[in-house]
């Protein structure tokens, strides 16, 4: 087992590497001379950019430009954001709070459903239950995010009016601004601050404008999930423990519950890391249709206004996450499933 | 009874399975109408600028979506473009989005895989921890930031996609081969001396093939999707260009209508959208009913 994380963390070690020469490789694909054009904000200026080139050493060798800035990096320099007009750095801690607490949300839904409407439709295989769920499954995997997000906003919006975009009302936002020393952001989750600050107005009020986001992201992700508990559950029913238990006399409740539903969970771990990369995927979609400002809004804002330091800095975060999970779902995977373990 | 080649069997016996299935039936329909679209578009819609059909043809610049009228049969939408105009050129958008993406992907993951998982040793480890780098960021971030790099435009999204596309199909196909590649009937073929070449094309390739027939498929429609959002965000096609994603970024401001008539521009969002879920519903159906059809577990039942 130990030889085993030993493995995975130095895989995780090179991983990183590779993606942040792959980034910078990006980067590196614009000439020196753009990329100093980005120090130039008048055009009296751009004479200067050879010099500019000559004192940031954007014309040396890639290894070297390279170390250069991963000494950066590491030390916690990210760069200077336009779209945030802060350092990246700083401004990542201001709108990761938003994302985190849209998953936070969401992920128990996505889990709990999923599992939920996949054993229902393995355990009902052909019937109209298992029809139904499937097709709406896969009526929700061919939604596109952002459409399903506009269409829900023009419906329950705009008909409705019932929930706004965004992440809190404006009034609110306003109080909060005014008042600082009577609001403290101890999470910059409003659902969490409103009760941490007994402002429970303000947890409902972020819970409201959660509403519509994590709805348009259940379902949108959580066929994934639910496909995989069906054929999992199909699988494992078809084994011949089932029929061992059924001729013992076990009551259907538990060979699905207790037998099948535990080992049929096995697969869904392995796609986990998969769902984690939809849903970062899906929260560009949603962030940016309902104008809540998180790290997807700034991705999506970043690409359209060309700020290279924010897209490496997400993609480096993305990067880092995806591994991080998917070292932990391996080990849970092994933990869970002594024949890997074994191996 | 004549026998028949047992491959020709297999093969009746593969289409019957698919076409039992009502889900292929659905799918196949509306990708027949999508493909007839797609191919009489010069008919359906005459483009009004013969040099670039793409372009939707519009008549004045009010920003307000007009409602379906004799002239424009689906309305107009923000910037006066005609709707009908746009969701028939832009089904020929999304097939060559679809097609260029999926067609370039595939090839280069399937060569890959086949390539990794056959020759075994330091080439597929190699080759393994490029795939490893590349799998960390997801699909839509990495594309974005190689559509920064290369500039903005339907082809680069086109481009950025397959680049980072390929990667699902190295590592089905490399795990199908490494299945297979030990199997006696591959044993034989080597003793009797076949050349690995061929031996990956002739008797690897065709046994390994139907997950990534499955994986196109659901792929066509999920590329659609990600081209669409990056062109609904502005770093796809520009404006005016007959492509849905784009249509539905310009009706994104008229989603609320004025007070009293809250969903008066519907069908500047609902057509174009509508046309982007179909099409990649098709898509998903066929993909779902082959993936029901070739699956080994199921498929004798």
């Amino acid at each position: 087992m130990l030889a085993f994380i030993t493995r995975r963390l130095l895989l995780l070690i090179f991983v990183l590497f590779g993606v942040s020469v792959l980034l910078f490789g990006i980067l590196m694909t614009f000439s020196p001379e753009r990329r100093a054009a980005t120090y130039v904000t008048s055009p009296q200026q751009a004479k200067d950019i050879p010099k500019i080139i000559k004192q940031f050493g954007l014309d040396d060798p890639f290894y070297i430009q390279y170390f250069r800035w991963m000494k950066e990096v590491l030390k916690g320099n990210m760069g200077w954001s336009l779209v945030a007009s802060r350092p990246v750095g700083e401004a990542f801690w201001n709108y990761f709070p938003v994302t985190l607490e849209m998953n936070l949300f969401a992920a128990p839904i996505v889990i709990i459903f999923g599992i939920w409407l996949g054993t229902l439709s393995g355990i009902h295989r052909d019937t109209w239950i298992d029809h139904t769920t499937r097709i709406l499954a896969i009526v929700g995997w061919s939604l596109p995010t952002f459409l399903f997000a506009l269409v829900l906003l023009m419906i329950f919006y705009g008909y409705f009016q019932l929930f706004s975009p965004g992440v809190l009302s404006d009034q609110l936002t306003m109080f909060i601004i005014d008042n600082p020393e009577t609001f403290t952001r101890f999470t910059g989750m409003y659902t969490i601050d409103g009760i941490l600050n007994g402002r429970f107005d303000i947890t409902l009020n972020a819970l409201a404008h959660l509403v519509l986001p994590v709805s348009t992201y259940v379902i949108v992700v959580v066929a994934l999930n639910m496909r995989v508990m069906r054929s999992g559950m199909i699988e494992e029913l078809s084994k011949d423990y089932v029929m061992t238990a059924q001729a013992k006399g076990a009551d259907k409740k538990t060979i699905y519950i207790k037998h099948a539903r535990r080992n049929a969970l096995l697969p869904v771990v392995t796609v986990a890391g998969q769902l984690v990369a939809l849903s970062m995927e899906g929260s560009i979609a949603v962030e940016v249709v309902y104008n809540r400002h998180g790290i997807g809004w700034w991705l999506a804002e970043s690409a359209v206004q060309l700020d290279m330091p924010v897209l490496m800095c997400i993609c480096l975060f993305m990067g880092v996450v995806f591994v991080i999970t998917n070292l932990t779902l391996d080990i849970l995977y092994a933990y869970i499933d002594p024949r890997i373990r074994l191996n | 009874m004549t026998q028949q080649h047992p491959r020709l069997r297999e093969f009746k016996f593969t289409l019957y399975r698919i076409f039992r299935n009502p889900s292929a039936i659905i799918g196949f329909s509306l990708l027949f109408i999508f493909a007839g679209v797609a191919l009489f578009a010069p008919q359906i819609a005459p483009p009004k600028y013969p040099h670039n059909p793409y372009l939707m043809p519009h008549k004045g610049f009010s920003p307000t979506p007009k409602p379906p009228s004799q002239t424009n049969i689906f309305g107009t939408t923000s910037g006066q473009y005609d709707i009908f105009y746009g969701v028939v050129w832009g089904t020929r958008t999304a097939f060559k989005i679809g097609m260029f993406v999926v067609g370039i992907a595939a090839f280069v993951g399937v060569t890959l895989g086949a390539v990794s998982g056959y020759l075994g040793g330091i080439v597929d480890e190699a080759l393994m921890r490029i795939t490893d780098v590349i799998w960390a960021i997801p699909t839509l971030v990495l594309a974005m930031a190689i559509i920064v790099a290369f500039g903005r435009g339907l082809d680069k999204v086109m481009i950025a996609l397959a680049l980072v596309g390929w990667r699902w199909y190295v590592r089905v196909i490399r795990s199908e081969i490494l299945t297979l590649r030990d199997q006696d009937f591959v044993q034989a073929a080597k003793i009797m001396g076949v050349s690995d070449l061929k031996i990956i094309l002739r008797h690897i390739l065709p046994n390994a093939i139907y997950p990534v027939l499955i994986m196109a498929s659901m792929d066509m429609g999920s590329m659609v999707i990600t081209a669409s959002f990056l062109s609904f965000v502005g770093l796809g096609a520009p404006k005016g260009y007959a492509d849905w994603g784009q249509m539905v970024a310009l009706a994104r401001n008229y989603i609320v209508g004025p007070p009293g008539d809250p969903l008066k521009f519907w069908y500047a969002i609902v057509i174009p959208g509508g046309c982007i879920v179909l099409f990649v519903l098709a898509w998903n159906l066929i993909g779902d009913a082959l993936r029901d059809a070739f699956d080994p577990k199921l498929r004798r039942r």
